[in-house]
C-alpha cells in the first residue's frame, strides 16, 4: 500500500504544524470540522457533569443526617433544580451528541456532516444556553426578585412558575436556556438525520450501518418530535409571565395539568434520546471484546424503533398520581409495560454476543458489563414502577430517584465512561491508562451500588423526594448516610478519570489507527483522523468492513 | 423496617390492595433478575478469554430466529400477566362502589399546610385529620375530595393509600379505611416551593364513638367568658387588633381570614407549623414570634410583637380549646 504511506506522511506533516496559541483558539472557536465540534460538545459537557455532580455531593451532604442545617431550604431547591437541569440539558444531550458528531460521519465514511456550519451553530446556541443558566446565580435576582438561580425543580411544574409563586427572574433564565438548548438540539438532530440518510459512502446500506449509527437517527428522530413540545411550552409559560396569558395560570383558570402533558410528552422520550445512544456504545464495544459479529443485528435495528415509536405513548406514566381515571391509566400502564419487549429483546441479544466468544476484560467492556447489570435492575424497577397502584406508592419518592439515577448513572453515564476508554485513543491518538481505568472503574461501581441501591429503600420507608431535610424516627437515617458515603465513592472515581483523560493525552501510549483490532470504518483511518477523515472514500459491503479486510478467507456478507 | 411510614405495613384497604399487587410486582421482577443475572454471570465466567487458548476468533454467530422468537414472545406473556393484574387493582381502588355510611372530608393544599373540612358536620381544622375506623363488615371510609390553593401539593399518607395530587383548578377524590385506631404519618409529595419538607401530615384513626367526641368538641363554639384568664383576655384583644386575622380564623370573632390555618380549636391539636413542632406554650410563643426561625420559608410573617404581647396571645390561643 504505497498509496497509504504517502497518505500517512501528509498526516504526519499536519499534525506537526504549530502555531500560536491565539490561532488555535480562533480556529476552534470558528471551526465547522465535525470532530472538533464534537470534541467541544463533549468537553462542554464534562465541565458540567464536575459542576452538577458537586451540586449532588452538596445535597448528599445536607441529607446525611436528620435535621441537618449545611444548607438553607432556598439553597438546596436551587441546588437539586440546577442538578437536574444541568445534568439533562447541559450534560446528558451535549455529550451524547458530541459522541454522535464524532463518531457518525467516521463510521459511515463521510467527510463531514451534512450541514457543517448549523452543526457550529448549534454547538455554539446550546452552549450559550448552558451559559445562560449559569449566569443566573449571579444574574437572577432582578429588581424584587426571590433568589438568585431557578428552584423550580427540573420539571418546573406550573403553577410554581407563575409569576406570583416566582418572582424574580431566576425562572426566566431557566425557560430561556431551555429554549435556546433545545434550538440547538433540533438543529443537530437535522444535521444527523440528513448525514446518516444522505451521506453514507458506497456499499453501506442501511442494513449495513453499524448500530451505534442507528441508534443517534432514531435518537434524532425522536428530538424533533419531543423537543418542540418544550420548546412550544417555554415560549407559553413567557407569554404567562410577561403577557398575561393563562395558559398555566390556575388562577386565571389555566390548567396546571396541561403543563404537565407538555412537559413529559418531552420528558419521557428525552429518556430515551439519553438512553439510546447508550445502547449504541454498548453495541459498538462488546462485540469487539467478545470477539463476535452483535447477534440479531435485524431485530436490534427493530427493537431500536421499535423504543423510539412507543416511547412517544408512554408520557402519562409520570402522571398516574393526578388523577387520570380508570381509563387513562390503565392505557398507560399497558403502553409503558409493552416498552419492555423491546428492550428485553436488547439485552437477550447482548447475551447471546457474549455467549461462546472471548471476553477480553478490558476497562471499556468491564463498564459495558457494569451498564448491562445495572441497566436489567433499572428496567425492571422501572417495571415496577408501571404499574400504576404501585407507582402511587413510589412515585415523587426516593424509590423513583433510585429508579431513573439507575438508568441514568447505572445505564447512560457507565456506558458512556466505556466510551469513552474505548474511544479515545481513535481521537487523541493516545490509549487512556489501564491501571487508572481500573481504579475509576472500581471506586465508580462500588460508590455507584452504594448510593443509589441503598436509595431505593428511604423511598420504600415513604421518603418523598425534593426534601432538604427530614426527622428522625421514620427509619430512613442510616439508608441517606450509606447514600451519601457512596457518593464520595462515585466523587473519587470520577476525578480519577478526569485525571486519566489529562495525563494520557500527555503521557498515554501510541495507539495506531486499531489499537482494539475493531471492525467499524473509524478504526480504518489514522488516529486522531485527518481533517478529511478518509482520503479515499471507503466502499463496505457488509456491517464489519475491517473484519472483511483482516479475514478475506471468511467474508462477513456471506452470512449476513 | 421499622419505619412509621412504610409501604409494606398496609392498614387501609387501598394500600393493602397496592401491597398485594406489588409483591406480585417484585416476585415476577426477582424472578427475572436472578435468571438474566445468573445467565451473564455464566456467560462471563464461562467464555471469559483464557491467556493459554489459541489467537484464533471464537465462531461468529449472527443471529437466530427461533431464539430470538422465544425471548420476544415469552415477556410479552409475562406483560399481559402484569397488565391485568394491575387493571385489577386500578379498579377496585378508582372505581370501588361508594357505601352509604362514607364521610365526606374537603382537602385543600396551601404553601404549606393542609386545610381539612368537613362539609356536612361543619368541621374545619388543619393539619391533623381525623377519621373513623373503618369496619369491613359495616364499611365508613371517608372520601378525600382534594384541590389546591395555590401551587401543586400531594396527599400521601403511605400505610393507608398511594398518593393523590392535590392541584389548583381541579377536584381529585380518593377514599381511606383505615382499620385499626392509630396514628398514620405522611407528607406532602410534590414539590410545592420553599417548606415543601416541612407540609407533614398526621392522620387520626378513631374508633366511632372517638371520632363522634372528636365531632362534637369541634363543632362546640369556642368559649367567649375569659374572665377567669386575664392574660387571654388581653390576648384576645392584641389577636382581633392585629394582622392576624387578615389571614386566620377563629369561629365567631372578627377573625376571619381564610389563607392561614383555621385556629378555632387550635389548642386540641398536637402539633403547629404542618406537623414538624410540638402544640406547647413555648413553641406557639417562639412561632409567633418568629415562624421562620422554626421553618424558614414560611408564608407567615413575624409581627414584630413586644414580649408582653407575645405572652398574652400565647395565653389568648392556648384557651382555643
Amino acid at each position: 500500500m504505497a498509496n497509504g504511506t504517502v497518505l500517512e506522511a501528509i498526516d504526519q506533516t499536519l499534525e506537526l504544524k504549530r502555531r500560536p496559541p491565539l490561532d488555535v483558539v480562533y480556529e476552534w472557536v470558528s471551526t465547522v470540522d465535525h470532530k472538533k465540534i464534537g470534541l467541544m460538545y463533549i468537553v462542554y459537557a464534562l465541565i458540567f457533569l464536575v459542576i452538577a455532580g458537586f451540586e449532588a455531593v452538596l445535597m448528599r451532604i445536607q441529607l446525611a443526617v436528620p435535621n441537618n442545617h449545611f444548607v438553607s431550604p432556598q439553597v438546596f431547591n436551587r441546588l437539586f433544580t440546577m442538578h437536574g437541569t444541568t445534568m439533562v440539558f447541559f450534560v446528558g444531550m451535549p455529550i451524547l451528541f458530541g459522541f454522535g458528531n464524532y463518531l457518525v460521519p467516521l463510521m459511515i465514511g463521510a467527510r463531514d456532516m451534512a450541514f457543517p456550519r448549523l452543526n457550529a451553530f448549534s454547538f455554539w446556541i446550546s452552549a450559550f444556553g448552558g451559559l445562560l443558566l449559569y449566569f443566573s446565580y449571579l444574574g437572577g435576582d432582578g429588581l424584587y426578585g426571590a433568589g438568585s438561580a431557578p428552584d423550580v425543580g427540573w420539571f418546573a411544574y406550573a403553577p410554581l412558575t407563575a409569576k406570583v409563586f416566582s418572582p424574580g427572574h431566576s425562572t426566566d433564565y431557566w425557560t430561556l436556556s431551555i429554549l435556546l438548548t433545545g434550538i440547538g438540539t433540533t438543529g443537530t438532530a437535522l444535521n444527523i438525520v440528513t448525514t446518516t440518510i444522505c451521506m453514507r459512502c458506497k456499499g453501506m446500506k442501511l442494513s449495513r450501518m453499524p448500530l451505534f449509527v442507528w441508534l443517534m437517527l432514531v435518537t434524532s428522530g425522536l428530538v424533533f418530535v419531543a423537543v418542540s413540545p418544550l420548546t412550544a411550552a417555554q415560549i407559553m409559560l413567557t407569554l404567562d409571565r410577561y403577557l398575561g396569558a393563562h395558559f398555566f395560570d390556575t388562577q386565571a383558570g389555566g390548567s396546571a395539568v396541561l403543563w404537565m402533558h407538555f412537559f413529559w410528552i418531552f420528558g419521557h422520550p428525552e429518556v430515551y434520546i439519553l438512553v439510546l445512544p447508550a445502547f449504541g456504545f454498548v453495541n459498538e464495544i462488546i462485540p469487539v471484546f467478545s470477539r463476535k459479529a452483535i447477534f440479531g443485528y435485524p431485530a436490534m435495528v427493530a427493537a431500536s424503533v421499535g423504543i423510539g415509536f412507543i416511547s412517544l405513548s408512554v408520557w402519562a406514566h409520570h402522571m398516574f398520581t393526578v388523577g387520570l381515571g380508570p381509563a387513562g391509566n390503565t392505557f398507560f400502564v399497558f403502553a409503558t409495560m409493552v416498552i419492555s419487549v423491546p428492550t428485553g429483546i436488547k439485552i437477550f441479544n447482548w447475551l447471546a454476543t457474549l455467549w461462546g466468544g472471548k471476553i477480553i476484560f478490558k476497562v471499556p467492556m468491564m463498564f459495558c458489563i457494569a451498564f448491562l447489570f445495572q441497566f436489567l435492575v433499572a428496567g425492571l424497577t422501572g417495571i415496577m414502577l408501571s404499574s400504576a397502584p404501585f407507582n402511587w406508592q413510589l412515585s415523587a419518592s426516593y424509590f423513583v430517584v433510585a429508579h431513573f439515577h439507575y438508568v441514568l448513572v447505572g445505564a447512560i453515564l457507565t456506558a458512556l465512561f466505556g466510551a469513552f476508554y474505548y474511544w479515545y485513543p481513535k481521537v487523541t491518538g493516545r490509549m487512556m491508562s489501564e491501571t487508572l481505568g481500573k481504579w475509576h472503574f472500581w471506586l465508580f461501581i462500588i460508590g455507584f451500588h452504594l448510593t443509589f441501591d441503598f436509595m431505593h429503600v428511604p423511598g420504600l420507608l415513604g421518603m418523598p423526594r425534593r426534601i432538604y431535610t427530614y426527622e428522625a424516627g421514620r427509619g430512613w437515617e442510616w439508608w441517606n448516610l450509606i447514600v451519601g458515603i457512596g457518593a464520595l465513592f462515585q466523587t473519587a472515581g470520577t476525578l480519577i478519570f478526569v485525571y486519566n483523560l489529562v495525563r494520557s493525552y500527555h503521557r498515554g501510549e501510541i495507539a495506531g489507527h486499531d489499537p482494539w483490532d475493531a471492525w467499524t470504518l473509524e478504526w480504518a483511518t489514522p488516529s486522531p483522523p485527518p481533517a478529511y477523515n478518509f482520503a479515499v472514500e471507503p466502499t463496505v459491503s457488509s456491517r464489519r468492513p475491517l473484519w472483511d479486510l483482516k479475514h478475506p478467507e471468511d467474508q462477513d456478507e456471506n452470512y449476513e | 423496617m421499622l419505619s412509621p411510614t412504610s409501604i409494606f405495613d398496609p392498614a387501609a384497604t387501598p394500600a393493602r390492595s397496592v401491597f398485594g399487587l406489588s409483591m406480585l410486582v417484585l416476585s415476577v421482577t426477582l424472578v427475572i433478575f436472578l435468571i438474566v443475572a445468573g445467565l451473564l454471570l455464566y456467560v462471563l465466567i464461562r467464555y471469559r478469554h483464557k491467556p493459554a487458548e489459541s489467537e484464533r476468533e471464537p465462531a461468529q454467530i449472527y443471529g437466530s430466529n427461533q431464539i430470538e422468537l422465544s425471548w420476544t414472545v415469552i415477556p410479552i406473556l409475562i406483560v399481559v400477566m402484569l397488565f391485568l393484574s394491575t387493571t385489577r387493582v386500578i379498579l377496585d381502588t378508582e372505581a370501588a362502589p361508594r357505601p352509604s355510611g362514607a364521610l365526606d372530608v374537603t382537602v385543600i393544599g396551601h404553601q404549606f399546610w393542609w386545610e381539612f373540612r368537613y362539609p356536612k358536620l361543619g368541621v374545619v381544622t388543619a393539619n391533623e385529620l381525623h377519621v373513623p375506623v373503618s369496619d369491613p363488615a359495616r364499611p365508613t371510609p371517608t372520601y378525600l375530595a382534594m384541590s389546591s390553593a395555590d401551587t401543586d401539593h400531594s396527599f400521601w399518607v403511605p400505610r393507608l393509600a398511594g398518593k393523590m395530587d392535590l392541584i389548583p383548578n381541579r377536584l381529585n377524590t380518593m377514599w381511606i379505611d383505615p382499620q385499626s385506631p392509630g396514628l398514620y404519618l405522611g407528607q406532602c409529595a410534590q414539590y410545592c416551593g420553599t417548606q415543601h419538607a416541612k407540609m407533614l401530615l398526621r392522620v387520626y384513626a378513631q374508633s366511632p364513638e372517638d371520632f363522634a367526641a372528636w365531632i362534637k368538641q369541634q363543632q362546640k363554639p369556642v368559649a367567649q367568658d375569659l374572665s377567669g384568664n386575664p392574660s387571654a383576655v388581653e390576648g384576645q384583644t392584641v389577636f382581633m387588633h392585629s394582622a392576624c386575622i387578615n389571614c386566620h380564623t377563629v369561629a365567631g370573632t372578627v377573625a376571619t381570614g381564610r389563607f392561614g390555618p383555621d385556629l378555632t380549636h387550635l389548642a386540641s391539636r398536637d402539633t403547629i407549623a404542618s406537623g414538624p413542632v410540638q402544640n406547647t406554650p413555648e413553641n406557639l410563643r417562639q412561632w409567633i414570634a418568629d415562624p421562620n426561625s422554626m421553618k424558614p420559608g414560611v408564608l407567615m410573617p413575624s409581627m414584630h410583637l413586644n414580649d408582653h404581647d407575645l405572652d398574652m396571645i400565647t395565653a389568648y390561643l392556648t384557651t382555643l380549646h
